[in-house]
């Protein structure tokens, strides 16, 4: 039982929790104090100053970092205080690049929508405007320091969530600015890709490396046969840009979409994940059975993948080989499907739609193009899809359902929480007694591994074999699991480990949650709620039952894990320095 | 060994600065040379505090004290003075012909008004040597701490001497100790603010450099008082020669048990760390000083918690500046009721400045509470140069104001600093005469902190530019109207909304002169016009035809040929070239020159 302070809130009297900010306090009787750089759990460190209130100190104290305590007055509106929010706004637009009209985060920007609610009509104090080079040297992400309002959101991301440290604010007074070391280029320092600053940033200052000229440019392009394939997280996120609730699944409007884009065929990246369960369940077995390297981590995160070579390149061999599903489908398209459907693969282009940045890096790997041509010709996240059909003038809540293409059009449940965190966990669990013993035992809905804890772990008797599985999602999670794996306090078989907390429900390349949304839901549980509806209403929930995947491997894999297989569905990992040496 | 007689030398940053290593190296080759290396000491000492009349050396027995000592002065000093025993009295710092040279000091103010407390043994101890300190009771106070009083009985001693912080805030330091105290946790902290970073600063420094173990010990009583077995120092790393000293003391107070495990045999143990600073000024706020030293970004923290509740590391943590602690021991063997006695009634004790400017005695100098601008200035400062007028003194470096001259007979403390708009800060003093410009003061200052500005908060970060730019613009003849009503407006928000002591009392230096010379303002934005001639932009060089003699002596010295005329005729200055250098000024015999 926690305790409770009673405090005075605009002269109401409010009961609030012993170790609670004046923001919550307000917030529970109703009262909203605006706020900028606050992102709960995330960003709290009071540095924004827009939400100022008075408690009868000699100056204005930050609500949202100012505990409750018994008998404390606030004052949340007042002249004084309007006028110092107003003034500290001012300032902020007075050094902030306002091309808004053409800007990536326009009408879905934090500060835009401060000034509306601060009333601000005219800029009092401009004055000289710093000038910085864009940073577009990456393959995911663009940093823009001159729409940067040095909320330090991003910052703490990358270094207190994710532990990555790749940015950070640098120089001092009006030069202050976010920058990596030295102010090297993103794409020379240990950044992961994951693009969580991105969906962390209020304003336009993070962005992804866009693509959607490339997609359009491909299909104008009448020779090229032009399929996409969408993950699993998309679908359950896309629907927030056209006024769906969070939590919503569109899966069938969303195929409509790509249709009526252009897209010749439309695949479901979930098939390849069955695929993935497939040899990666198949790749457990094998390590457990002949005493390979374990624990086995998963390879699907292409973000995760990045911070393992550059942070534990001691462990690559713990993790699977199998590519990622993005790939192992742009792979079975340029090799099975061409030669199913009689096309020269060369005239396939493959565009995937990703609730991720880090996919765009994972493209264009040079060890991702076992077919001779890359896996991948163009990611696209879910942002940039949402653009696209903007874009079309499609009117995307009036779209009829339609239906994945085949063949390969079929995915199962299993393939379809991928998209959150625990999912290929669960997947894969849903799986390894088939392809141990044959059969399949009762567990389908394993809910020890789903939720939003940083860290969770299952045990799993197989046919007399125990399985030790743990999940992390979040590299500081991660960190953290595998500092005591090498440590030696922990023991598993088998960890699933998603860059992004949440999964790619929570990718870098998802729709943009305002932090006033972001820091009062669980954007994370909400979001997997979309896929976990979906996996119920599914006609087979196990990879190992997909019958497009079933066929695949009879008419061309021959068997998991078998020679064809690996060419085209395995791959390798390089160690890279955290900073290379000059 | 007996001597019969010491020289002491200063070795302070200050002199150090003025050829004293070669002195040092002369004085030791001459004792040599005559043989007297047994028989006279030389003793390497901290500031004396008049720096303005340094190299200064002090010998004794007689106590001559000698001013602006250079390398070749030492032959004569030796063979007049040491050899022969007689005074070299050109060198003399006082009285040239008082008969016991001991008394030459006598009526030079700088010296007599002062009531040195923190700087007691500077100038006076060979801080290198812990022994020294030890004779001056050193270490006395906390042996009295720990063998005879409780921690709560140190507490109230302090509580009781009134002491308050003299890093700038002036909390009383007693209540901070307290509550401290108050926190029950497995790990606390005793934390030494040495980032002294006012601009013409120099009080801690010379504590430092002159008296190494007055901080070190207070420390350890603080640990005591507060239950702390662990401190740092945290010290910027541009002070090499305190940073030197403070490692050699530590060690030393390690060698004789004076820090380390159960120091005079009780059960109390506390050692000592250095953390050097990379000279951010922000990095003197106390939440930053504390981020820093635990290996980030030096920005500060919101606060609460305070740091006695949740400071380095999360823990309990007193952080003192260094005068603050110089004061500890000497109130302890002393007592409250001594301390008391000194000051006003909600000031006690003494305060250290630092003057400069336009003052002739530039030095340290430790007054007590109370005494008056007036008495600083003009008793122990020596007054004005060139017997210019005084305009104003700017204390409390950039986070302080101005006072004018009509309040030069306040009493100096910290509340009376306060109600004028300035503050007491770490003791900054800079002095200024009527050729000052208020405008281009208090864009000095505040040029010092857009610069220092951490960048964590926008108020402070973008606001002190754009004051600045307001500023700028002012000074460079292109205010408008409305400028000095933007810049109070942007000044009070700052002070409310900005996230720490830095941006809260960044506005300050303009506020404050605002308030007392807006008619300087108004004469910039309205007239265009810089009462004082400092503003260049805003000047115009005139020749005043009735005095020039047509010499032409400015016409040849003006770099960009502005000026011309015919030989004993009134020249004329083309405003269109002058780049109003004023070179034409300084060059006229006759004072025919005159810019407004």
């Amino acid at each position: 039982m926690s305790e409770y302070v009673t405090l005075t809130i605009d002269g109401k009297e409010v009961k609030a929790p012993v170790g609670s900010t004046v923001l919550e306090a307000a917030k529970s009787v109703g009262i909203n104090i605006p706020t900028l750089c606050f992102l709960k759990g995330i960003n709290e460190i009071g540095a924004c100053r827009m939400c100022v209130v008075d408690v009868g100190a000699r100056s204005l104290q930050a609500a949202c970092m100012y505990p409750v305590s018994e008998g404390l007055k606030v004052i949340t509106n007042s002249p004084k205080i309007r006028e110092a929010r107003r003034v500290t706004l001012e300032l902020i637009l007075s050094s902030h690049e306002k091309k808004c009209l053409s800007c990536v985060r326009n009408i879905n920007c934090e500060l835009q929508k401060l000034a509306q609610e601060l009333n601000i009509h005219d800029i009092r104090f401009e004055g000289e405007l710093q000038h910085y080079p864009i940073d577009d040297l990456s393959h995911s992400i663009v940093r823009d320091p001159n729409k940067c309002v040095l909320c330090r959101r991003c910052v703490s991301v990358c270094k207190n969530v994710q532990t990555v440290s790749a940015i950070e604010t640098v120089d001092r007074g009006y030069k202050t600015i976010v920058a990596s070391p030295f102010h090297m280029p993103l794409k020379d320092t240990p950044c992961v890709n994951c693009g969580q600053c991105i969906v962390a940033c209020p304003v336009g200052a993070l962005r992804e490396k866009n693509s959607t000229d490339k997609v359009w440019e491909a299909l104008n392009n009448k020779d090229l046969h032009v399929v996409v394939q969408t993950a699993p997280a998309v679908r359950a996120a896309i629907g927030e840009e056209f006024g769906y609730p969070i939590g919503t699944p569109v899966t069938g409007k969303m195929v409509a979409a790509l249709k009526k884009l252009g897209f010749a065929k439309v695949f479901d990246t979930d098939t390849a994940a069955d695929l993935t369960i497939m040899e990666e369940g198949t790749e457990l077995v094998d390590r457990i059975k002949n005493n390979g390297v374990l624990p086995m981590i998963t390879s699907c995160s292409p973000g995760w993948i990045k911070f393992c070579e550059h942070f534990y390149p001691d462990m690559l061999d713990n993790l699977s080989t199998c590519k990622s599903p993005q790939n192992m489908f742009g792979a079975v398209l340029k090799s099975y499907y061409a030669e199913k459907m009689g096309i020269d693969p060369a005239k396939i282009f493959v565009v995937s739609v990703m609730p991720c940045t880090a996919k765009k890096f994972e493209a264009e790997r040079p060890e991702l193009a076992s077919t001779g041509y890359p896996d991948v010709d163009e990611v696209i996240t879910t942002r940039e899809l949402v653009q696209m059909i903007r874009e079309s003038g499609i009117d995307f809540r009036n779209l009829e359902d339609e239906e994945f293409d085949d063949p390969m059009g079929e995915a199962t449940g299993a393939g379809v929480i991928f998209g959150a965190t625990g999912g290929v966990m669960e997947a894969a669990l849903r799986s390894v007694p088939y392809l141990l013993t044959g059969k399949d035992d009762d567990n389908i809905d394993i809910n020890v591994v789903r939720g939003t804890d940083g860290i969770k772990e299952a045990e799993l008797e197989v046919a007399g074999i125990k399985i030790k599985a743990a999940v992390a999602h979040g590299l500081g999670n991660a960190r953290k699991l595998l500092d005591k794996v090498k440590a030696g306090e922990a023991e598993y078989h088998f960890i699933e480990i998603m860059a992004c907390p949440g999964g790619c429900v929570c990718g870098g390349g998802q729709p943009i949650q305002p932090a006033s949304v972001r820091n009062e839901i669980n954007l994370m549980a909400e979001r997997a709620k979309a896929l976990y509806q979906e996996d119920q209403n599914l006609t087979y929930r196990r990879s190992h039952q997909n019958p497009g995947v079933l066929k695949m491997y009879e008419e061309y894999f021959e068997k998991p894990g078998g020679h064809k297989a690996h060419k085209l569905l395995h791959t390798h990992y390089v160690a890279r320095e955290i900073y290379p040496e000059e | 060994m007996v001597y019969r007689s010491h020289v002491l030398i200063c070795n302070g940053t200050g002199c150090t600065a003025s050829k004293v290593p070669e002195i040092m190296a002369r004085l030791e080759k001459a004792l040599a040379e005559k043989g007297l290396e047994k028989e006279v000491k030389i003793v390497k000492t901290g500031c004396f505090g008049l720096c303005e009349k340094g190299p200064i050396m002090v010998v004794y027995p007689e106590g001559a004290t000698y001013c602006h000592v250079a390398p070749d002065d030492i032959e004569e000093i030796v063979n007049e003075h040491l050899v022969k025993g007689r005074i070299v009295k050109r060198l003399l710092l006082g009285d040239k012909d008082v008969e016991d040279v001991a008394k030459s000091l006598d009526n030079v103010g700088f010296f007599n008004r002062q009531v040195r407390i923190a700087l007691r043994n500077c100038g006076v101890i060979n801080p290198e040597v812990i022994d020294e300190y030890i004779a001056r009771d050193g270490y006395m106070a906390l042996a009295k701490a720990l063998t005879e009083m409780t921690p709560q009985q140190v507490i109230d001693e302090i509580k009781k001497s009134g002491l308050r912080g003299r890093g700038g805030g002036g909390f009383p330091t007693g209540m901070k100790w307290q509550f401290a105290a108050n926190q029950v946790s497995d790990q606390k902290y005793v934390c030494c603010n040495a980032d002294e970073g006012d601009p013409g600063a120099f009080m801690d420094r010379s504590i430092l450099e002159g008296d190494p173990h007055s901080v070190i010990e207070a420390m350890a009583i603080a640990g005591y008082a507060i239950g702390a077995n662990q401190g740092y120092i945290y010290v910027r790393a541009e002070y090499p020669i305190a940073v030197q000293r403070l490692q050699i003391a530590i060690s030393q107070a390690r060698e004789y048990g004076l820090l380390g495990k159960n120091i005079f045999g009780t059960d109390f143990s506390f050692d000592l760390d250095i953390r050097l600073g990379a000279g951010a000024f922000v990095c003197g706020e106390e939440t930053a000083l504390m981020t820093s030293i635990e290996g980030h970004r030096g920005e500060p923290r919101t606060r609460p918690p305070f740091p006695a509740v949740k400071g380095l590391w999360g823990k309990p943590t007193i952080l003192n500046n260094v005068e603050t602690y110089a004061n500890i021991p000497v109130i302890l063997l002393k007592g409250a009721d001594w301390f008391n006695t000194i000051g006003t009634e909600k000031s006690k004790g003494t305060k250290v400045f630092a003057i400069g400017g336009k003052i002739n005695n530039t030095g340290l100098v430790e007054i007590p509470m109370g005494m008056t601008l007036r008495e600083v200035i003009y008793d122990i400062g020596g007054g004005i140069p060139k017997g210019k007028k005084f305009k104003a003194a700017q204390t409390g470096g950039p986070s302080g104001g101005c006072i004018p001259a009509s309040h030069i007979d306040v009493p100096i403390d910290y509340d009376n600093l306060l109600e004028l708009g300035s503050m007491m800060g770490s003791g900054g003093m800079i002095i200024m005469d009527e050729d000052n410009c208020m405008v281009d003061i208090a864009k000095f200052f505040l040029e010092f902190t857009v610069d220092e500005s951490c960048g964590k908060c926008p108020p402070c970060r973008i606001g002190t530019k754009r004051m600045y730019e307001i500023l700028d613009r002012i000074t460079s003849g292109k205010g408008e109207e409305g400028d000095i009503e933007k810049l109070e407006l942007l000044a009070e928000n700052i002070k409310q909304s900005a996230l720490c002591g830095l941006g809260q009392t960044a506005p300050n230096p303009v506020l404050s002169t605002i308030r007392y010379f807006r008619d300087e303002y108004e004469a910039h934005v309205k007239e265009h016009r810089c009462p004082a001639g400092v503003c260049r932009a805003l000047l115009k060089y005139f020749i005043i035809p009735d005095k020039c003699k047509g010499c032409s002596l400015c016409s040849k010295k003006c770099p960009v040929g502005a000026i011309s005329g015919e030989i004993k005729k009134p020249y004329v200055i083309d405003q269109n070239k002058c780049i109003k250098c004023g070179v034409c000024m300084d060059t006229c015999k006759f004072a025919a020159i005159e810019k407004k």
